[in-house]
C-alpha cells in the first residue's frame, strides 16, 4: 500500500484512507480529508520531518506519521 | 463582573484572533505566530456602541474543540461548561478566508454547542490573490449566521462586526438541535437525565470529553464510562467521522459560495513568498546555516552590545552610592540605603538590556513565522533525546527565562515529551546567570589572549558555558526518556504558518511586558534579598560585633587608617550572623573550593541565583575599603587573597568550579514554582531541584578537584 511517506519532493498524491484512529482525527481535523490532494514540498534535513502542500497551506509531520497516511498517486 | 456582556474569541492559530483582539480592545498583548503563544487569560474591553462596553475575551488558538494538549483544553472547559465564570454570552469565530473549509469545521462545532456566533471572515486578501473569491452574504445564509469581513491587521471591517454582534446578540439565534452525526436518542437523553438540560452535541461533548473536563467529578467520570459501554459508543470513531462528516457539509456550502478562479486554467498555485523563503530557511543544510547564525548574532547582542548599557548603569549605580555616601552622615541607615538597597536595585537593574535584547530576538523569531521552522528542522534531532521539534522554543526562550519558557512548553501535545522538557530547561543558561558568568569569566580568562588571534578568550568562554547547559539539558533529557514511561505517543503534526512582517508594536510590547516583569517579579526578591543580607552581614549574635573593634586594635597595634578599618570589617563580616551561616555549610563546600563567603552567597542564591553578584558586592563591600578605583565587585574580588594559600581566592580552579556550580545548579523559587503549577504535583519540582544540585555539586567537585 502506498503512503505519505514514499512520496518524492514534488510528487502528488491523493489520500484515500488512514491507518491510526488516534492520529487520523488530528489529520482530519488539520484538513488531511480521504480525495484531498497533497503535494511534498520539503524534507527536513535527514529526511524527516516532512512537509506537504494540503488544502492551500503547509503542514509539517513526521516520517512515522505520514506512513500512516494511505495514497494513490495523480 | 456581573451582568457584562462577554465575548469569546474563537479560532485557528494564525488566523488573526490576537490581531483582531488588539483591533478591538486596543489593549497590549503579545501575539505570535506559532501554536499556543496566547495563553494566559486576556480580556479586554470593547465598546460595541457608544455607552455600552462589553468583554471580550481570547481563547487559545484551536484547529477543534477536541482538546489535543493542555492550552487547548481550556477552550471546551470554558464553552462546554454554562457555569464557568468565563462562560461567554456568544462567540466571534476567527476564520483565515485562506484557509475557509478548516477554519469552518471549528466554528461548526462551536456553533453546535448552542453558543450564539458571528463568523469574521479574516484575510480575504490573501484568498483573492490565490485566486478564491468569496461571497460572505451567501455564506452567511448558507450558514444561517452572520458574517462580517474584516482585515483584522489594518483594523478594516470593525463597523460590519459590531452590527452582526448587536444583531446575534438581540436575536440569539436558536442553537441547533440537530446533531452533525446521529447517535441513538436514547444516550443523549441518558446523559440529559443524568448531567441536566443541554444542546445534543454539548451532551456528547461531555460524554466524549469528560475526563478533560474540570465540571466533572470522579463519580461523574466513571457514570459516563459505563454509559458509554452501554451503548457501545466509542469516542475517537464517532470524532473522525463526525470530522468527515462537517467537512463533507462544509465542502458543498464552500463550493457553492466561493469562485475558484484558479479551475479555469487549472495551472500548478502560485509561487509564494512563503514557498521561496522555505526553500532556504528549511534546506537541509542552509537551513542550520541560517538558524546559528542568527543564533550567533543573538549572542553577539547580548553579550557585546548590551555591554555599552550595561556598563552605563553599572557605573552610574556606583557613583550614585559614592555621592550619597558623600553627603549623607555615616549611620547604619546610609549604609544599609547604600550597600544594601542600591546595590540591590542596581543588581536588578543590570540585567535589563540583556533581557531587552533577548525578547527582542524571540519576539521577532515568532512574530515573522520563523520559529515554526526551527521547530521543524530541529524535531529529528530533538526527538533521539526524548524531546520534540517544539521543544526547541522552550529551550531558546529559556536563555531569557526559565519561567516562561516553562510555561511555553504548554503547546507540546505530548506528555512526556512536555514533562521532559520542563524538567531539562532550566538547564539552559538563563539571563539571571550571565552577570554572575561574566564577573567569574572576567576574574580567571585573560582578557587580552584570543584564540585564532580572532576570537576573544573570553568570549569563547562564555559561549562554552551556554552549550554546556545546552548539552547537559540533552543529556539528561535522554537520561529522563529512558526512566520515564509514556502515557501516550508523541506525534509533530503542525501548520507551518506563512511568513509575516513582524508587527514592532506586538515585539515592543512584548519585550516592555518581560523587562516590566523582571524588575517587579523578580526585582522584589533580589531587593529583600539584598536588605535582609545586610541587615544579617552587619549585625551578630550578642554583643560580640561591637568588641570586635577594640579586640582588633589590640591585637594588630601597628595597623593604621584604611588597612585598619579593613582588618575590621572583614572581622565585622567574620563574626556576623551571615558569617556564622557561610561558616556552618563551610565543611560541605570545601571540596568544591569554596569559603564561608561564598557559602554566604550559595545560601543566599537558592531563592534566586541572580542574587550572587549583588550579596558578593555586598559581602566585599562590607569587607573592604571602598575607593572609586576599586568599586566595582570585579576588582574587590580579584583583591580577594585566601588565607590558607596566601595567592589569590579566584584562581581557575575555584572560578571555573563556581562557573559549573552555577550553570548546573537549581536555584530558583521561581522556576520550581512554575514547574509545580504547570505539573501540578510537587514531585516533579522536587526531581527538578534534586537532579540539578546533584550535579551541580559533583561537577564543580571535579573540576576543582582536576584544576587544583
Amino acid at each position: 500500500m502506498l503512503t505519505l511517506a514514499d512520496l518524492r519532493i514534488g510528487e502528488h498524491g491523493e489520500i484515500t484512507g488512514f491507518t491510526d484512529e488516534i492520529l487520523s482525527l488530528k489529520l482530519l481535523e488539520m484538513g488531511c480529508l480521504p480525495g484531498t490532494e497533497v503535494i511534498l514540498t520539503h524534507h527536513a534535513p535527514f529526511g524527516d520531518p516532512i512537509a506537504l502542500k494540503v488544502s492551500g497551506y503547509t503542514l509539517t509531520m513526521r516520517r512515522e506519521e505520514a506512513a500512516t497516511i494511505q495514497i494513490k498517486r495523480k | 463582573m456581573a451582568n457584562v456582556t462577554r465575548i469569546a474569541l474563537i479560532g485557528n492559530p494564525n488566523a488573526g484572533k490576537s490581531s483582531l483582539f488588539n483591533t478591538l480592545t486596543g489593549m497590549n498583548q503579545k501575539t505570535g505566530n506559532f501554536p499556543g503563544v496566547t495563553m494566559d487569560k486576556l480580556t479586554g474591553i470593547w465598546e460595541l456602541e457608544p455607552g455600552r462596553n462589553i468583554e471580550i475575551l481570547d481563547l487559545p488558538g484551536i484547529y477543534s474543540i477536541y482538546p489535543k494538549s493542555i492550552d487547548e483544553e481550556l477552550v471546551i472547559n470554558i464553552l462546554g461548561n454554562p457555569k464557568h465564570p468565563d462562560y461567554p454570552d456568544m462567540a466571534i469565530v476567527v476564520a483565515d478566508a485562506s484557509n475557509l473549509k478548516r477554519n469552518l469545521l471549528l466554528f461548526s462545532q462551536v456553533r453546535d454547542l448552542g453558543i450564539p456566533t458571528v463568523l469574521a471572515l479574516n484575510m480575504i486578501d490573501v484568498a483573492e490573490n490565490q485566486g478564491f473569491v468569496i461571497n460572505s452574504l451567501k455564506l452567511a445564509r448558507e450558514l444561517n449566521v452572520e458574517v462580517a469581513e474584516i482585515n483584522a491587521k489594518k483594523g478594516i471591517g470593525v463597523g460590519g462586526l459590531k452590527l452582526a454582534v448587536i444583531k446575534t446578540l438581540k436575536h440569539r439565534y436558536a442553537s441547533n438541535d440537530a446533531l452533525p452525526l446521529a447517535v441513538a436518542d436514547e444516550l443523549i437523553e441518558d446523559v440529559q437525565k443524568q448531567f441536566g438540560e443541554a444542546d445534543p452535541y454539548r451532551s456528547l461533548l461531555w460524554l466524549m470529553e469528560h475526563d478533560r473536563m474540570k465540571m466533572f467529578n470522579q463519580e461523574q467520570r466513571e457514570s459516563f464510562d459505563h454509559l458509554m459501554e452501554k451503548h457501545h459508543f466509542e469516542s475517537k470513531k464517532y470524532k473522525s467521522s463526525e470530522t468527515v462528516k462537517r467537512y463533507e457539509q462544509i465542502s458543498e456550502v464552500v463550493e457553492r459560495c466561493v469562485i475558484n478562479l484558479n479551475r479555469q486554467w487549472d495551472a500548478e498555485p502560485v509561487k509564494t513568498w512563503t514557498d521561496r523563503l522555505d526553500k532556504v530557511f528549511i534546506h537541509s543544510f542552509w537551513g542550520y546555516v541560517i538558524f546559528l547564525a542568527i543564533l550567533f548574532v543573538m549572542f553577539q547582542a547580548v553579550f557585546t552590545w548590551a555591554t555599552y548599557p550595561m556598563d552605563l548603569i553599572d557605573g552610574g549605580v556606583a557613583q550614585l552610592n559614592d555621592w550619597l555616601k558623600g553627603i549623607l552622615p555615616d549611620s547604619p541607615l546610609t549604609g544599609m540605603l547604600t550597600d544594601g538597597l542600591i546595590a540591590g536595585v542596581g543588581g536588578v537593574l543590570i540585567f535589563v538590556p540583556q533581557i531587552a535584547f533577548l525578547f527582542f530576538f524571540i519576539s521577532m523569531l515568532e512574530e515573522t513565522g520563523y520559529m515554526s521552522r526551527v521547530m521543524f528542522i530541529m524535531d529529528k534531532m530533538m526527538r533521539r533525546f526524548g524531546l520534540n521539534g517544539k521543544s526547541v522554543v522552550p529551550l531558546i526562550s529559556g536563555i531569557a527565562c526559565a519561567v516562561p519558557a516553562i510555561m511555553s512548553t504548554r503547546s507540546i501535545g505530548s506528555w512526556k515529551d512536555r514533562l521532559i522538557t520542563i524538567l531539562v530547561t532550566p538547564l539552559m543558561s538563563c539571563s539571571a546567570r550571565l552577570p554572575i558568568y561574566t564577573v567569574l569569566i572576567a576574574l580567571v580568562v585573560p582578557e587580552k589572549n584570543t584564540l585564532f588571534g580572532v576570537f576573544n578568550l573570553q568570549g569563547v568562554a562564555l559561549f562554552g558555558l551556554y552549550l554546556l547547559g545546552f548539552f547537559m539539558a540533552l543529556f539528561s533529557a535522554w537520561v529522563l526518556k529512558k526512566i520515564l514511561r509514556a502515557k501516550e505517543r508523541s506525534y509533530f503534526i503542525m501548520e507551518l504558518p506563512t511568513y509575516k512582517g513582524p508587527r514592532f508594536k506586538h515585539v515592543a510590547i512584548s519585550i516592555y511586558n518581560s523587562v516590566r516583569a523582571f524588575i517587579f517579579e523578580a526585582g522584589k526578591i533580589i531587593v529583600a534579598i539584598s536588605i535582609v543580607l545586610w541587615v544579617f552581614a552587619s549585625y551578630g549574635p550578642g554583643d560580640s560585633m561591637a568588641k570586635i573593634e577594640e579586640q582588633v586594635r589590640l591585637k594588630n597595634p601597628s595597623l593604621t587608617g584604611v588597612d585598619l578599618s579593613n582588618k575590621i570589617a572583614s572581622e565585622k563580616l567574620e563574626n556576623s550572623y551571615a558569617g556564622h551561616f557561610g561558616k556552618l555549610i563551610e565543611p560541605a563546600i570545601k571540596p568544591l573550593g569554596y569559603d564561608w563567603k561564598i557559602g554566604i552567597a550559595l545560601i543566599t542564591s537558592f531563592a534566586a541565583r541572580e542574587v550572587f553578584v549583588g550579596t558578593m558586592s555586598t559581602i566585599y563591600s562590607l569587607g573592604g575599603e571602598v575607593d572609586n578605583e576599586n568599586a566595582t565587585i570585579k576588582n574587590r574580588m580579584r583583591a580577594e587573597i585566601n588565607p590558607d594559600t596566601g595567592k589569590p581566592m579566584y584562581d581557575a580552579a575555584l572560578g571555573f568550579s563556581l562557573l559549573i556550580f552555577y550553570a548546573f545548579a537549581m536555584q530558583c523559587m521561581s522556576t520550581l514554582a512554575t514547574t509545580y503549577r504547570e505539573t501540578k504535583s510537587w514531585k516533579y519540582p522536587l526531581i527538578q531541584f534534586g537532579y540539578m544540585t546533584t550535579l551541580a555539586y559533583l561537577a564543580a567537585f571535579l573540576v576543582y578537584q582536576i584544576l587544583s
